[in-house]
């Protein structure tokens, strides 16, 4: 399984890795994060390819995480 | 497994930026962070994070060393080329990467990036063109589309008015020096997968010596272009990529030999350094006449050609023999002879800290002009020489010592007009015992370039002394 992690508090909300994943794993989300911006939120476990196009794209150095191969889905 | 993580070459956490801060101090959606993010993802793959010297400019990206865990500098507007020149020739195996935007590579910095690529200095810059000056709010930068409104182009950029947008790259390949020069946009992900390429080939022909590579990343700048970080990705692609195309200018990198960095000077060390400056004179050592003098703050001031220059630098030498601390510092126009030259000799038993003065204790007047120009600067209590052969007025000042003399004549008796320098410098040393005439004497063989002229020059020294002691 592959997935991508965001760290909530690292997102400024841009939109950037929503616009350029290319199967939709991505959106803005509901929550205000403590910068207080609406953060990216990840619902692509069935779609994900893990191509790292979110990760490149993203200006923060460490809001995206990608993960290829997960035997499981991480535990919130 | 991890596929793709926050790149080591950045901090954990920036505690330049503030304790426990995880995030940059970019606005969202800045290109900014994505094209250091692939830069740090670059410097991880190539296993290059301990030679790198990252050097970044002023503007946005000025605070680069928050986040990058390397070498850093932050240099002042426009000159990272000129510092990572500097960084380049003197540590060897450095990878040196100048990080500049288009206000401060294009703009203020033109002339240091465009004479940093023409050495082929192997650096690496990446060149962030946003078309415009955003750390300061969004006014035009040398790189704004026509067209395009700025806090400081608000009816839009005009061709007649402003100027056209400038294409770094293509101003770049018209250098031969060159070896790498692409441009890319973040504008599609598309775009950021190419210029993670650029950026990586950029670093590689630096790691394999093959001299100086420029990659442009057009960037966005959603915040001053008053877009929403995708939007302002759309208009690069549809405007900004048009008038800047996104290709390979040039790559020679495997077809460029190494460049020898051995051709550059040599490591020399302190001996070898003086010996090819030719400060390797000897001077005799000279006890002088007793007691160290006050502080000597002498103006030597004349037409150029009367040996205003020589004759301070005389006066320097004299005071190194004694074990004075001297400086020598000239001043004089444009032309070689003719013109208005007076030089600055400070002799002192102490360290000097400046070798300007404001206030000489004595000043050898060797023509009207110098009298009129410095004769109310002189100190209270000090002394002016003055060449009466050619100044007829009297000093005005009454709180200094005047001792005037003929020099111009004195030096024209033994036909060496050009020795009326040597007769006001002994008449200062005569008159002042600040240093000695003996010193003065055996500095004249290995001063004098022409040998022939020194025993005239003694002669006159002689002369000069009879002269004081008449008077």
């Amino acid at each position: 399984m592959n997935y991508v992690k965001i760290a909530a508090d690292e997102c400024k909300g841009c939109r950037v890795c929503v616009s350029v994943c290319p199967h939709h794993c991505l959106m803005i989300g509901t929550q205000i994060n403590a910068l207080g911006y609406q953060h990216a939120v990840f619902h692509g476990f069935d779609t994900c390819t893990a191509c790292g196009l979110c990760f490149f794209s993203c200006p923060e150095p460490g809001a995206i995480t990608v993960f290829a191969d997960e035997k499981e889905a991480p535990h919130e | 497994m991890i596929k793709h993580q926050k790149p080591e070459a950045f901090y954990d956490t920036f505690e330049r930026k503030g304790h426990d801060e995880k995030v940059t101090h970019y606005c969202p959606g800045c290109g900014h962070g994505t094209a250091q993010k692939l830069i740090a993802e670059a410097i991880d793959l190539l296993g290059i994070q301990d030679r790198v010297i990252f050097h970044s400019p002023v503007g946005c990206s000025v605070f680069s060393y928050y986040y990058y865990d390397t070498g850093n500098i932050q240099c002042s507007h426009g000159r990272a080329p000129a510092v990572a020149t500097g960084v380049r020739r003197t540590l060897d195996d450095a990878i040196v990467i100048s990080y500049q935007g288009d206000g401060d590579l294009a703009g203020i910095g033109l002339a240091e990036i465009m004479h940093a690529a023409n050495r082929g200095e192997q650096i690496t810059v990446f060149f962030i063109n946003n078309a415009i000056y955003g750390m300061t709010g969004g006014q035009m930068a040398p790189t704004t589309l026509l067209g395009q409104k700025t806090a400081t182009t608000p009816l839009g950029r005009t061709h007649g008015r402003d100027g056209e947008p400038m294409g770094m790259c293509e101003i770049m390949e018209a250098l031969t020096s060159p070896v790498f020069i692409e441009r890319v946009s973040l504008s599609t992900a598309a775009g950021v997968m190419k210029a993670r390429k650029a950026i990586r080939k950029g670093l590689e022909s630096q790691i394999q010596h093959k001299g100086f590579s420029f990659v442009e990343i057009l960037s966005p700048c959603p915040i001053n272009w008053k877009m929403t970080p995708v939007s302002a990705r759309k208009w690069m692609k549809e405007t900004l990529e048009k008038r800047y195309p996104v290709k390979t200018f040039r790559d020679q990198i495997t077809e460029r030999p190494e460049i020898d960095t051995h051709q550059r000077l040599p490591w020399l060390n302190d001996e070898e350094l003086i010996e090819l400056l030719q400060g390797n004179e000897v001077l005799p050592v000279c006890s002088g006449s007793g007691e160290a003098p006050e502080e000597q703050r002498i103006k030597i001031a004349g037409f150029g050609g009367q040996g205003v220059l020589s004759a301070g630098v005389l006066l320097a030498k004299c005071g190194i023999s004694e074990g004075l601390e001297a400086t020598w510092l000239p001043s004089y126009g444009p032309e070689m002879r003719g013109g208005h030259a007076n030089a600055t000799v400070l002799l002192s038993p102490d360290r000097i800290g400046s070798p300007v003065v404001d206030d000489p204790n004595v000043l050898i007047a060797m023509n009207g002009p110098s009298l009129d120009l410095f004769e109310d600067t002189v100190a209270p209590g000090g002394w002016i020489f003055v060449n009466s052969s050619i100044i007829s007025r009297e000093v005005r000042r009454k709180d200094v010592h005047v001792f005037k003399i003929p020099a111009s004549d004195i030096a024209k008796e033994h036909r060496l007009l050009a020795a009326a320098n040597v007769v006001m410098i002994t008449a200062y040393m005569v008159n002042t015992k600040a240093v000695s005439v003996e010193t003065l004497r055996s500095i004249l063989p290995v001063s004098v370039k022409k040998q022939e002229y020194v025993q005239t020059n003694i002669k006159i020294i002689e002369q000069t002394i009879a002269y004081c002691r008449d008077a």
